[in-house]
């Protein structure tokens, strides 16, 4: 009886050593800019190459900015990342997706919807957020630079196995309630350490009842509550989502690899080392108040009292509603918010999109917002034209950005000036992630844009039913 | 070869903050090097200098009270980000090991195959580390690899902590994981083989 990570963990085992270390194979490594040229500089100083080039995918999307890709990167330092990774990849003869091209864009949005991420495999990047995959039913987590040089050099990692947890959503969720909302909502119940140690199979009725796109946005989350990746069982969604993508397998290979799929699910009576259980109907429109993910709050009630915080949790308490220039008690709904961002490897697909669109169709954005749309790839931005999204959005008031990370982290231009409040669609409200000084309102695309029409924290269902 | 680890003894830094996270670490905007050195004066930047680049003087970096090879720090720590550039970044500031209650996974990993030892010790050892250095900063801690003991030398309180053979055996010799993947290499080709 086994859990649906054990089976594809277990088919990856290339030895075991006596002490319970794990030499795992990797099936996929996904390379960006900014945590591999270290990599690949030890590898050169090794004297050695890359030991299975077909697996490795390059595409950088840190640094890009958002606005007039055609040019040259203005930024010198941002421009030598990025060259630096082509010049990598050029001498060792791996794939690289770069600048303008269409399959440029956040290498978590660009892996899936190009099929180069399918389940039961292993995939690891240099970045915390590749839990993502894990939608798809692959185990795929984040790994240091080290790592990412161990996996270049064999194809291999060391690893200590993690346990398994399984977090169930009954129930059906509500209107007006997104998958980043049910994310936040797990992660401020967790806590952001709370799955640390753990790899995380979501399951129960709201999940199977979710498209990819959400799926992808829920995984992309389990790291925020320090989970080694999190993953949701391949079904039917999986197979038609994935079929006639570029890379997913074809004819007789196709037909072999759905029949695989449908073996990855765990065992009716697999027993995780741990299981917790919300219930849908529970989880309401969510935004965070503080300076972590773990600090959400549905978004019609009051940011805790100092009082009612663990002891050795209030110093830090008071310092991030210090940061975010909020007071215990206060109420996040009516506050006054400057810049919007949607986008990121959370909430920068196609159904983000839609979403926003929908709600500020026939409205206006708030005069004094500045609003960031930035689509998580070239393929997204194309869609949203196809389907005419674009035009809404700019009847609104809104300009389209061209793909990256962008404000998610705030390596290229796109940064939120020192006190001011962006809603953002991302995924980390740390200090200064969004620019230093900047102060981020984590929040799913349906919130972002009742923010961005409104200038103030307002429900979106109070707009949707109007 | 890295550094080996096995016995230090050290005065220590404390930061008693729960759920310091990487980009506190090392902000973003300094990642965007392409070589490991040079980031150990932009360890926790943005809380050791304002934006003029004026030493805050509360931060325990800038004060003279406390100096050591290990830091103390409260749960949770190095959580976020998957950056290695965070454990560089302390590494070359001049820490040998983080002491702490509870470790994000990503960046315990980045910091053995770094040479830098993280230490998971219990609320309780940390709480009183945590006094031991208000009262008396010059206090010091040895760290015991080959033993895998901690002891807070004002207290005299020793605990034992976990870490895994293989890794332990990394640091104590000053290896990491591609010199052993390296000369396994047969063993992967045969995996591939059998996959087909
Ligand atoms: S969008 Fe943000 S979280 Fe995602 S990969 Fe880019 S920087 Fe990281």
């Amino acid at each position: 009886m086994k859990t649906l990570f054990d089976k594809i963990w277990e088919k990856h085992v290339v030895d075991t050593l006596s002490d319970g270390t794990i030499q795992l194979y990797i099936d996929r490594l996904y390379c960006h800019e900014v945590t591999s040229p270290q990599a690949f500089a030890g590898l050169k100083e090794r004297g050695l190459k890359p030991f299975r080039p077909e697996r490795v995918t390059c595409i950088p999307d840190h640094n890009i900015p958002t606005l007039n890709q055609d040019r040259p990167i203005e930024d010198p330092v941002s421009k030598k990342q990025v060259d630096t990774l082509e010049q990598h990849a050029k001498d060792f003869g791996l794939t690289y997706y770069g600048l303008r091209h269409p399959k440029n864009g956040i290498i978590h949005v660009v892996g899936p919807e190009n099929g180069l991420t399918q389940p039961g495999m292993t995939l690891v990047c240099g970045d915390s957020h590749t839990s993502t995959h894990g939608a798809l039913g692959a185990i795929a987590f984040g790994i240091g630079t080290s790592e990412v040089e161990m996996t270049l050099a064999t194809q291999c990692l060391m690893q200590r196995k993690p346990k398994n947890m399984r977090i169930t959503i009954d129930g059906k969720r509500k209107p007006g309630v997104t998958a980043k909302d049910i994310a936040l909502y797990i992660i401020r119940k967790m806590t952001t350490g709370g799955a640390t140690g753990y790899f995380v199979e979501y399951a129960g009725e709201a999940i199977r009842h979710t498209t990819m796109e959400d799926r992808l946005t829920i995984c992309n989350l389990s790291i925020e509550m320090g989970a080694r990746g999190g993953m949701i069982a391949p079904d039917q969604v999986t197979i038609d989502y994935l079929k006639g993508r570029e890379f997913a397998p074809r004819g007789k290979a196709w037909e072999r690899a759905v029949a695989y799929w449908k073996t990855l699910h765990s065992d009716d009576n697999a027993v995780f080392d741990k299981e917790v259980v919300f219930h849908a109907e529970d989880i309401e429109p969510m935004v965070t108040y503080g300076t972590n993910p773990g600090m959400g709050l549905g978004i019609r009630e009051q940011i805790p009292t100092l009082e009612s915080i663990d002891e050795t949790g209030r110093i830090s308490f008071s310092k991030a509603l210090d940061y975010m220039g909020f007071q215990p008690g206060d109420s996040m709904k009516g506050k006054k918010i400057d810049y919007v961002f949607l986008g990121s490897c959370t909430n920068g697909r196609i159904e983000d999109f839609r979403a926003f669109a929908s709600l500020v169709e026939g409205k206006k954005k708030a005069a004094h917002v500045t609003a960031w749309l930035v689509p998580g790839s070239w393929m997204v931005e194309k869609q949203i034209k196809a389907e005419g999204i674009d035009k809404i959005l700019t009847e609104a008031g809104f300009q389209l950005r061209q793909p990256g990370c962008s404000a998610c982290l705030a390596m290229n231009d796109d940064k939120v000036p020192a006190g001011k409040y962006a809603v953002s669609t991302s995924n980390r409200n740390f200090e200064g992630r969004q620019g230093p000084g900047a102060r981020t309102i984590l929040a799913g695309p349906l919130v972002a844009a009742a923010a961005a029409v409104t200038g103030v924290i307002t429900d979106p269902r109070d707009l949707l039913n109007e | 070869m890295k550094e080996k680890f096995t016995l230090l003894t050290s005065t220590c830094v404390p930061l008693p903050l729960e759920n310091v996270d990487t980009d506190q670490i090392i902000p973003a905007r300094f990642l965007k090097a392409t070589t490991k050195e040079g980031f150990g004066n932009k360890l926790f930047r943005d809380w050791r200098y304002d934006k003029e680049d004026i030493p805050n003087p509360d931060f325990v970096l800038n004060q003279n009270t406390y100096k050591g090879h290990i830091l103390v720090a409260g749960k949770n720590f190095g959580s976020g980000s998957s950056r290695e550039h965070a454990a560089w970044a302390i590494a070359s500031y001049g820490f040998r090991a983080v002491v702490s209650s509870f470790f994000a996974d990503i960046f315990k990993n980045n910091s053995m195959n770094n040479g830098l030892l993280p230490v998971v010790v219990s609320p309780e050892f940390l709480a009183e580390l945590f006094a031991s250095l208000e009262k008396n900063p010059a206090t010091t801690v040895t760290i015991d690899l080959p033993n895998q003991t901690i002891t807070n030398n004002e207290t005299h309180r020793t605990a034992s902590f976990e870490i895994n053979p293989y890794k332990k055996n990394c640091l104590v010799n000053g290896l990491d994981d591609i010199d052993y993947l390296l000369a396994n290499k047969s063993k992967i080709e045969e995996y591939e083989k059998a996959q087909l």
